[in-house]
């Protein structure tokens, strides 16, 4: 699937260009070492560690209050006393500092409640101390994980050092089948490129097949590149997009002034200005691998333990029991993955010996699925309902497994010991599989449950 | 397992091996991240779901040889800093997870890519880090590795990226 491409002088990639904006170069070189002021600096439980280590700079007051985001979200509402003076340090530090931007417990996952208020743009640069910060990709912005260390820098001095990364090209065509999702699609590169396959760099997805996809759909792939090793991961921005942003941005004037929405202007204003401000990658930029795939020739996949390359096509796996299973996280847990879950679902009832945790990623995401019925649907099938957060994706919270349990999940790692103990077993996939799972009691399409 | 190694000047102690792959979790397991930040609480944890005997065995200059993509995963700093304040000096791999390398470094924990010595070092190995030198040594033999840009070799010699920036903070 590999695809020739002659590089033309002055071409640049999408990373090339994200970058020199970041560092107000007129243009970047791959491999040069740029001095980035990120758009936005992202944190979340993590920010009252982070502040440990920025106290140790001695200043006053951090240098970029207004760009900080803080969310709480890894372990929500606090599981622990130690936990609760973790929150607490948090709060007491967003109130010292002024940070611009807090959301309680509750209101959901960090890359998507970012993305629901509209705090990130297309052309942005995001740095987060979270690995899934490449999320942002999904709306045309620049976002990369780092460490702890390395945003006490960014609040300290504005900026970080960053190598301007080779980019890889995938180009969507065709159109996905039934119960196929962009979970699959992501299980499918990651099965095929390998765990490293796109390690250090920033994957560029565009092509026809970008057009058909929702902004859920979207999220998700671009989210899963992390997976993949890479250091960003971008979609082609349309005006889906623009539309969407702007839209968040009008019910929310003056947020990112200059660039979003004054009071009063029109979701088509602000939709147009978003869009000349969004970067898009030139023809003929120099590549370090360019890929095709067909999305019609994509089957529901799954991950097996205890590695996230470790893909089968569903139907390959022998019967494999699920005494867990797991719909949510910053990968799987949106409207569009719950409404699949309902699809499957509802009328029925989880296996006897199956259990299931549902944490959707958002305050937003919640609301909208009890409006339509479908939580109580899902409840009456025998589902429990999370606070909004990442809830057992890592371990912290709510959903952990004991040893010799297997869990098929949402998310986005099957690590071993990630959802507790080391003993369990985590197979990954789209939540129309994690759902049919749940019905059938071990792992199934959802065609086996559904017809 | 006691403290850190000066890895400014050349440095010697056993290898630990392991496999491809190996991510930030069962480096140090998410279960402790939002409760245990301070080096000296997540030193204990390092490897825990791994290789559990490893923080027991660990010493002072011991090194890691690993395969490809080692930290890859999450983006938790403690998986750097429990090894480093475990002990470890370096980790030696074929490759490393992107975050986990930039953590390593800022955190003056070597994460040095040298296939040669991935595939020539075994449990137990012997082996001298010498950072000035850019070398692996073991026995009659040296691997050499691509030398750290100006930038990153400033750095450890700082003291790590907290250090540097107090200093560069402190310049004006």
């Amino acid at each position: 699937m590999t695809e020739a491409g002659r590089p033309a002088d002055n071409a640049r990639t999408f990373a090339q260009k994200a970058l020199a904006r970041a560092c107000g170069h007129e243009s970047v070189a791959v491999g040069e070492i740029v001095d980035a002021r990120p758009d936005v600096a992202l944190s979340h439980d993590n920010t009252a560690p982070i502040a440990e280590i920025w106290r140790q700079f001695g200043q006053d007051r951090v240098a970029i209050p207004e760009r900080m985001a803080v969310t709480l979200d890894h372990a929500v509402p606090a599981p622990t006393v130690r936990h609760a003076r973790n929150h607490a340090e948090v709060r007491a530090f967003v109130a010292e500092q002024g940070v611009g931007h807090f959301f309680e417990v509750g209101r959901g996952i960090c890359h998507q409640v970012l993305s629901e208020e509209a705090l990130v743009l297309p052309g942005d640069v995001v740095l987060g101390s979270d690995s899934h910060t490449p999320h942002f990709g999904w709306l045309g912005a620049f976002g990369a994980g780092v460490g702890r260390s390395e945003m006490a820098v960014i609040w300290a001095t504005g900026e970080l050092w960053l190598r301007v990364p080779e980019s890889i090209r995938i180009r969507l065509e065709g159109v996905l089948g039934e119960w196929v999702t962009t979970k699959d699609v992501a299980l499918t590169l990651i099965g095929d490129l390998g765990a490293d396959g796109a390690l250090y760099r920033s994957v560029e997805f565009d092509g026809p097949a970008i057009a058909g996809l929702t902004l859920d759909s979207r999220a998700a792939l671009v989210n899963m590149m992390a997976e993949m090793g890479a250091k960003n991961a971008y979609m082609a921005p349309d005006g889906a997009v623009f539309r969407t942003v702007a839209e968040r941005l009008v019910a929310r004037p003056g947020r990112r002034a200059g660039r979003g929405a004054e009071p009063g202007e029109t979701v088509e204003a602000v939709a147009a200005r978003l869009q000349s401000g969004a970067l898009y990658p030139d023809r003929g930029a120099a590549y370090a691998a360019g890929h095709v795939l067909d999305l019609a020739g994509v089957e529901p996949r799954v991950a097996r333990p205890h590695q996230v390359d470790d893909t089968v096509a569903v139907g390959e796996l022998d019967s494999v029991r699920v005494d867990q299973a797991f719909i949510g996280t910053c990968t799987n847990g949106r409207l569009e993955d719950l409404g699949a879950v309902h699809r499957v679902m509802a009328g029925r009832r989880l296996a006897r010996g199956t259990r299931m945790v549902i944490v959707p990623a958002s305050s937003e995401v919640w609301s909208e699925a009890l409006g339509r019925g479908w939580v109580a649907d899902l409840v009456a099938a025998g589902a429990v309902f999370g606070t909004p957060g990442c809830g057992p994706c890592m371990g912290n919270h709510l959903g952990v497994l004991a040893p010799g349990e297997v869990c098929i999940s949402s998310a986005n790692r099957n690590f071993q010991g990630r959802m507790g103990d080391r003993g369990a077993e985590i197979y990954l996939a789209s939540p129309a599989v994690v759902a049919a799972s749940a019905i059938a009691g071990r792992i199934v399409h959802p065609r086996e449950v559904t017809e | 397992m006691n403290g850190p190694v000066d890895v400014g000047r050349p440095f010697r102690g056993r290898v630990f091996r392991y496999g491809d792959h190996v991510n930030t979790d069962v480096i140090f397991p998410g279960r402790y991240t939002y409760t245990k930040s301070r080096p000296e609480e997540v030193a204990p944890h390092a490897l825990e779901d791994l290789d559990p005997t490893f923080a027991e065995r660990v010493r002072s200059g011991d090194v890691i040889v690993a395969g490809w993509n080692w930290g890859c995963g999450s983006s938790r700093e403690q998986a750097a800093v429990c090894l480093r304040y475990a002990g470890v000096g370096a980790v030696i791999a074929r490759s490393f997870g992107r975050i986990f390398y930039r953590n390593a470094l800022n955190n003056g924990l070597l994460a040095i890519v040298c296939p040669e010595a991935v595939d020539a070092l075994e449990e137990g190995s012997e082996v001298e880090v010498d950072l000035d030198e850019s070398l692996i040594r073991h026995g009659g033999t040296s691997f050499g590795f691509a030398p750290f840009s100006p930038a990153v070799r400033s750095m450890i010699a700082a003291g790590g990226l907290i250090e540097q920036t107090k200093r560069r903070l402190a310049a004006g």
